[in-house]
């Protein structure tokens, strides 16, 4: 295959950056597109040029490194996955790619197309855990948890941070993310007993950084590799709502 | 010899941890404040650490080179997590998965760690639950078992498939917890470069900061090392692009013993190699083996034509099919161990059957879509198959997969003590980079309770025993002339990496060591194979320094160079991994050396000469490492043969 | 103002936004349900009787109030989350986004700013000259003879155009609006969901259609 880029190019987090045009031919569709960069760094590389700086780590979907908006896309046009999981052959011989980075104010960029995602840390940091030290704790099955609440939990638990959900929002929100762990744990007896604290902290923290409202567009719930569903948001809106009409004032 | 002390406590096996902690010293509450401690690696092993630490009072700087604390490769896991509950009333025990394991690790092991390791697997599991973990349960409300391989008792604990992600999430939810308590400073984006010893001492780290390239000096009372594995020796491997051997390296350059070494998990069901780009391999989950049937064909007149496309595999009469494990291990089949498994698709692409590239062997499930209907298939491994569909882009419902070998896991790694402290006082090392509780050969699920076993419920206690004499050393300021001395020896390495602007890659240099490292030191290796080995690679080596190409500059983001400088440590341990291979004259788990087989093709243990822990002490540059050994002694089990027919 | 608007938390906005609206579309329903007392064909003596009831029931006038407070926070809540949002993303992306999106979410702010200007209009014509601040328009009897004045403007083609055009828009407006005012009170389960959506497509299609019938009807008949 033979492929025309455009490549959002960025010196460093001051620089101006501006879309670069780069080709890359015999491209096999088994590749995946990280191999496909990667083919394209080794050319800039033999030239000598700086090659397209892009986060990836575990490259199999689940580590959350990568990111890439691909075509008006987070993680490329296919559902259900992230970038480093998408193959070259759902894209057509000829075709004109556009690589940009996760814009949003919150996401500063590094470089090209590397963002700081260290907002979501902040986030968890907030209230994203249950506050037991390590030991002391009772048997695992000393509480049952009924198994659809325990799967529900979990669905929400399969986040990775990958920050697609914010990517993709037209308001740069962050509610996806913060409602799939705050939903984690209003789900879970283990997480209740702070849960109002908890919804209230990462919601302050979330508006204080910078990232915008939730719209309902559910773009979000579309473009999620893990596809955790908007449902999660309705029930942090229902958590927030009984922590303000009812919780205690926060500390 | 002397050197080696494993300061395993005296008395009867069961009850050497409790008396161990009865018997440690403490550090009172008001001193841990003073006592500063840093933590490279946020995995299971290292997440879980800094966050004990940091509830225990502490003050504690954690080190990770991803972006967050929660993209460790612990993350990556996907099976479960093993733990001796006995809640399904099967019969395990703590005995039985202390067993299990030693067994499972080819009698390679040492028994106290292994002992402790299966005691405290049930906190574990406590621990988890009440950090949130979401564990799959039955109807009832309480905990769901499954069983894996190795074991006759149902005793993994599981997340669907996503167990290591949901543990390290924990981890990372208890660490988020201190860093916002302030007992714990997280330095994100940071390679460990060097390790400062101070008489005798690790009292501190050089690091450089990926972002600006600043290099930085920081400095603690103890020095805690829990940066994986180094499967990426070879390239291709399941580990993650960025794991990497490097302070575990400069820790064995600075004093600590580097411990079977040649101790590699080779796992078997991976998505095999498509091309000469890839840069990742895909491992599915063992759990596939369940049910389908490994095979190639009979006639290598027919692996010929399907590797030229003009056959394909449906087209393949039912008598042409080799069945090659059911045909040799008629009891467990295609259920024998990973290494077994692996080594056999091995066999059977170099003599010249293999499919697809020709490195890659069928996964066929036609059977048992027949027998169980496809509605079953689809419930118990939908989602591998839909994973495998993706990067392949063949229906596995319809045509049989292709799988290969992969390397996935080392068992090799810092010699330890009981204290999991290496050989450098006041350095300890957790997890997949120590050496310490899997022997030759980790089973299933055995990883995850690993790590966190050391992290949570060893470190804390063990390290407090070291700092209790620590609490009248003034605080470091990381201006003693050592770490001047590591920091100009990292800019100086740096600087040499920069100034070479050679004409060839460092992913070159990377896939050819990789080359090198799978044909000759990996699945089966002979004494031959290791020569070359050994020959090879320095030559490698010595090319690299003279044509390696690392764009760009020092002072900014550079990934080249950070690849660079994996590159070069990779490429000294590759030695390393083919000189311990090469020395140990026997087959034992992960380490297979074809001139030690039975008749059978299996591997055959030499007790009597290497029944120790071989670790390896760095000499220089222009030395050979020097080999101490540990003795294995076993007291409480019997030493068998493993035997899977 | 802007600066205790953001001291509230962002679900605290939402979920204030959901609730006026919501409140704001169950007063289209009753608008709807007087205006099409504008087609029945006793010559606007019920209409009549309607509006004059609105006019001076004690309840409906402290109503009345309530609704204009209610629409102008909808209007600024709105401007502001929009500006807000805005600021989030400081530079847009090269290629626009084509994720999948709820239909009309994304045109909130343009629909809502079209319905707006409508009701500009809509006061021009009718509730200024109510309160007589606009004179009665000529062949109209009195200031609260809204039938005729309703007559004589949906006799012309142009703004029954530009009403149907309105409406159309609020439809887009309120097919999105409903479902999203649940889903940000956390009204939300699995099992009502695809109806809450559905409620919510319907009862946009009912306000677009009864109040667009009333101009086709006139115009017709003039």
């Amino acid at each position: 295959m033979d492929l025309t880029l455009k490549i959002w190019r960025q010196a460093n987090a001051q620089a101006k950056g501006k879309m670069v045009d780069y080709k890359v031919s015999n491209i096999s569709p088994d590749s995946s597109f990280f191999e496909m960069l990667d083919i394209l760094n080794q050319q800039i590389i033999e030239k000598g040029d700086d090659p397209v700086a892009f986060d990836h780590d575990c490259r199999e979907g689940i580590c959350g490194t990568c990111s890439l908006y691909i075509n008006g896309r987070p993680h490329g046009p296919e559902s259900g996955i992230t970038t480093c999981q998408l193959h070259m052959r759902r894209f057509k011989d000829g075709d004109t790619i556009f690589v940009e980075p996760w814009r949003a104010k919150a996401f500063p960029i590094i470089k090209d197309l590397i963002v700081n995602r260290g907002a979501f840390d902040e986030i968890i940091q907030a209230g994203g855990y249950v506050s037991i030290g390590t030991g002391g704790t009772p048997d695992a099955n000393a509480i049952p948890i009924p198994k659809y609440d325990s799967d529900k939990a979990m669905d929400a638990a399969a986040c990775i941070g990958c920050g697609a959900c914010v990517a993709t929002c037209k308001n740069a929100s962050a509610m996806l993310f913060v409602a799939a762990k705050v939903s984690q744990f209003a789900y879970l007896p283990q997480g209740k007993v702070e849960a109002k604290r908890r919804v209230q902290a990462m919601v302050a923290k979330m508006d204080e950084l910078g990232f915008g409202n939730c719209s309902n567009t559910y773009a979000c719930e579309q473009e999620c590799p893990k596809e955790i569903s908007v449902s999660n948001i309705a029930k942090m809106n229902r958590e927030f709502l009984s922590a303000k009409l009812c919780g205690q004032t926060q500390e | 010899m002397t050197k080696l002390n494993s300061k395993v406590p005296e008395g009867p096996l069961a009850q050497k941890w409790t008396k161990y902690i009865e018997e440690q010293k403490l550090v009172n509450p008001s001193n841990k404040r003073k006592l500063d401690i840093i933590v490279v690696g946020t995995g299971l092993a290292g997440g879980s650490a800094a966050a004990s630490f940091g509830e225990a009072g502490y003050n504690v700087k954690s080190f990770c080179y991803q972006d967050s604390p929660r993209r460790a490769h612990s993350i990556a896991a996907q099976g479960g997590i093993n733990a001796a509950k006995n809640y399904p009333n099967d019969g395990d025990s703590i005995y039985r998965l202390f067993y299990d394991t030693i067994k499972g690790g080819d009698y390679r092991s040492r028994e106290a760690n292994v002992y402790r390791l299966a005691t405290v697997s049930n906190n574990i599991i406590d621990q988890c639950v009440a950090q949130g973990v979401p564990f799959a349960r039955e109807y009832g409300g309480l905990l769901s078992t499954r069983s894996f391989g190795g074991a006759q008792v149902s005793r993994t604990f599981y997340a669907r498939g996503q167990t290591g992600q949901q543990l390290l999430l924990g981890a990372y939810s208890a660490l988020s917890r201190q860093i916002k308590a302030g007992t714990v400073k997280m330095y994100t984006r940071r390679d460990v470069l060097d390790i400062v010893v101070i008489d005798g001492r690790a009292r501190g780290i050089i690091v450089r900061n990926l972002v600006t390239g600043e290099i930085e000096r920081h400095s603690a009372h103890a020095v805690v090392l829990a940066t994986g594995g180094y499967a990426n020796a070879f390239f291709l491997s399941t580990n993650a692009m960025g794991s990497n051997v490097t302070p575990a390296w400069s820790a064995y350059k600075k004093g600590a013993f580097f411990a079977n070494p040649c101790y590699m998990q080779i796992h078997p069901t991976c998505i095999p190699v498509h091309g000469d780009f890839q840069s990742k391999l895909t491992l599915m989950s063992e759990s596939l083996r369940n049910d389908g049937r490994i095979w190639v064909p009979k006639n290598i007149e027919d692996a010929e034509k399907v590797r030229k496309g003009q056959l394909k595999a449906n087209d393949i009469k039912e008598d042409d099919r080799d069945y090659y494990l059911e045909r040799r291990y008629p009891a467990f089949g295609n259920l024998v161990p990973r290494d077994v498994a692996s080594r056999a698709a091995k066999e059977r692409c170099d003599a010249g059957y293999g499919v697809g590239t020709g490195f890659a062997v069928f996964l066929d499930f036609k059977d048992p879509i027949k027998r169980l209907g496809k509605d079953v298939i689809e419930a118990r491994y939908g989602n591998l198959f839909q994973m495998y569909e993706k990067i392949v882009d063949d229906n596995p419902y319809e045509t049989p997969m292709m799988i290969y070998p992969a390397s996935h896991y080392v068992m090799g790694g810092l010699w330890v003590d009981y204290e999991l402290m290496s050989t450098i006082q006041g350095m300890y090392v957790l997890g997949e980079a120590n050496f310490s509780d899997h022997g030759a050969n980790r089973l299933g699920a055995s990883a995850l309770m690993q790590g966190l076993a050391d992290g949570y419920f060893v470190i804390p206690n063990t390290i407090a025993n070291y700092l209790a004499d620590q609490i009248h050393v003034p605080r470091f300021t990381g201006k003693e002339i050592e770490f001047d001395e590591a920091q100009n020896a990292v800019q100086a390495r740096l600087d040499k990496l920069m100034n070479i602007k050679g004409s060839q890659s460092v992913d070159e240099f990377h896939k050819k060591l990789g080359k090198i490292m799978w044909n000759y030191v990996g699945m089966a290796r002979t004494a031959e194979s290791l020569k070359i080995a050994l020959e090879e690679i320095p030559k490698l080596r010595a090319e690299f320094w003279k044509d390696v190409k690392v764009t760009g500059n020092q002072q900014e983001y550079n990934p080249e160079l950070e690849k660079a400088n994996r590159v070069v440590d990779f490429l000294e341990l590759g030695e390393l991994i083919a000189r311990d291979a090469l020395h140990r004259e026997e087959s034992c788990g992960g380490h297979f050396r074809e001139e030690h087989q039975t008749e059978n093709g299996e591997a055959k243990r030499n007790d009597a000469d290497f029944m120790y822990v071989g670790a390896w002490e760095y000499k220089g540059e222009d030395n050979p490492p020097e080999l101490h050994k540990e003795p294995l002694i076993y007291e409480n089990i019997e030493v068998k043969i493993r035997n899977y027919k | 103002m802007s600066n205790s608007i953001v001291h509230y938390a962002s679900i605290t906005k939402k979920i204030t936004m959901s609730i006026i609206g919501l409140f704001l579309a169950i007063f289209l329903l009753i608008h709807l349900s007087i205006n099409l007392l504008l087609l029945s064909s006793d010559g606007g003596k019920s209409f009549a009787a309607a509006a004059d009831f609105m006019g001076t029931n004690i309840f409906i006038q402290i109503f009345e109030k309530v609704l204009f407070l209610a629409f102008i926070l909808h209007i600024l809540l709105g401007i502001f989350l929009w500006w807000y949002n805005q600021s989030a993303r400081p530079i847009k992306y090269v290629k626009p986004n084509v994720s999948t999106t709820s239909s009309g979410s994304k045109f909130m702010i343009h629909t809502g700013v079209i319905v707006f200007i409508f009701l500009i209009l809509h006061f021009l014509n009718f509730y200024l000259v109510k309160i007589g601040v606009v004179n009665v328009p000529e062949g109209a009897a009195s200031q609260h003879d809204f039938y005729t004045m309703a007559q004589m403007l949906f006799g012309n083609v142009f703004y029954s155009v530009v009403y149907i055009i309105s409406f159309i828009a609020l439809g887009i407006h309120l097919n999105h609006a409903i479902q999203s005012g649940f889903q940000s009170l956390g009204l939300e389960h699995s099992k009502y969901t695809n109806f809450i959506k559905g409620l919510s497509t319907v009862y946009a299609i009912l306000i677009v259609i009864g109040f667009s019938i009333i101009p086709i009807y006139f115009l017709i008949a003039a």
